[in-house]
């Protein structure tokens, strides 16, 4: 018999903090998958940020460096033009990349920083406790919008995808989500061609991933997918927004 | 034959293995608890899988390995 699926190598042999049914586990899993086919542990360097996804220096078997909040990528730029040789990833999620990590987010991109953003985009704060995000949807109900979010009073959910497709140094932008088997095939896909753009030093890459929270959505993992499906799945739309060996989003 | 192995104190008895299993054979222990105090996912009727690993692909803690 052989072996058809095992845990990959570039995930360490530790127990996940995270609550029963949360995708982040999935996202991990990926991209340990990719880093052992790329055969590039040796060679990689993560950025751990801040949030549910605060403990990642602890999961994945590369170096990896913790920065301060929303600040990822100028950590991972400030590492990747030191070390150019080394393959430089970020994983955020969105109240990390897309609040107080914005402008980071959009210059990295503008600059066309030659690294990868993992962008686990599940629309609420998990670690404080469910309150909104710039990405919680219009009349989500969390912590701190117990009416729903209300667009008059707290503003319209961020899409990071599209906003970052207007700069220029983005080489590939994708958005997918994990929540049946064939979309997480899907997942693993864009994560290995942000891997690999990065590799062949054509720009800034960025996979945004649409994710779960059954915590502090309060409802079973279940549950929670199949409201990713209904509700994020309309606002947040799954693609390619920008990939310049495509010609995708290159239009003028 | 296909061979599945939960790493069964791992389970965070989240149930989505069992959501996604075409010949729905991967279920819940309900009769016992695992170190963790969660019902642990288990496969019943080994001979039947065929080794997709659709369960391990989407299990959150990576608990799941598969052999064919």
């Amino acid at each position: 018999m052989t072996k058809v699926f095992e845990r990959p190598k570039a995930l360490c042999d530790v127990e996940l903090h995270y609550c029963p049914g949360c995708t982040h586990g999935i996202i991990h899993r990926l991209v340990a998958e990719v880093i052992d086919e790329l055969g590039i542990e040796g060679q990689t360097v993560g950025v751990a940020s801040v949030g549910c996804s605060v403990f990642s220096y602890n999961y994945f078997a590369c170096d990896m460096e913790q920065a301060a909040h929303g600040r990822a990528p100028a950590v991972a730029t400030g590492i990747k033009r030191a070390l150019p040789e080394r393959v430089v990833f970020t994983y955020q999620g969105d109240g990390d990349l897309a609040a107080i990590g914005t402008a980071e987010t959009v210059h990295a991109a503008s600059r066309g920083e030659n690294i990868t953003v993992i962008f686990v985009n599940n629309a609420i704060y998990g670690m404080t406790g469910g309150q909104m995000a710039p990405t919680t949807l219009e009349g989500q109900i969390t912590q701190t919008t117990p009416y729903g979010r209300d667009v008059k009073k707290q503003g319209h959910p961020v899409r990071v995808c599209e906003l970052l497709s207007q700069t220029g140094g983005a080489a590939y932008l994708a958005r997918t989500a994990v929540d049946t088997v064939p979309n997480i095939k899907k997942t693993k896909a864009a994560i290995k061609k942000a891997f690999e753009y990065q590799l062949a030093g054509k720009g800034f890459s960025l996979v945004e991933v649409l994710s779960t929270c059954p915590t502090n959505w309060g409802l079973s993992p279940q549950e929670a997918l199949q409201w990713l499906r209904d509700n994020m799945m309309p606002f947040y739309p799954l693609g390619v927004y920008k990939d310049i060996e495509e010609g995708k989003g290159n239009e003028k | 034959m296909a061979k599945v192995t939960f790493m069964e104190d791992k389970c965070k008895g989240c149930e989505l293995c069992t959501t996604v299993c075409p010949k729905k054979i991967v279920v819940m222990a309900k009769d016992r608890l695992n170190k963790k105090g969660f019902h642990p996912a288990q496969v019943v009727e080994q001979n039947q899988c065929i080794g997709c690993a659709f369960c391990a692909t989407m299990c959150p803690d990576a608990v799941i390995e598969v052999e064919k």
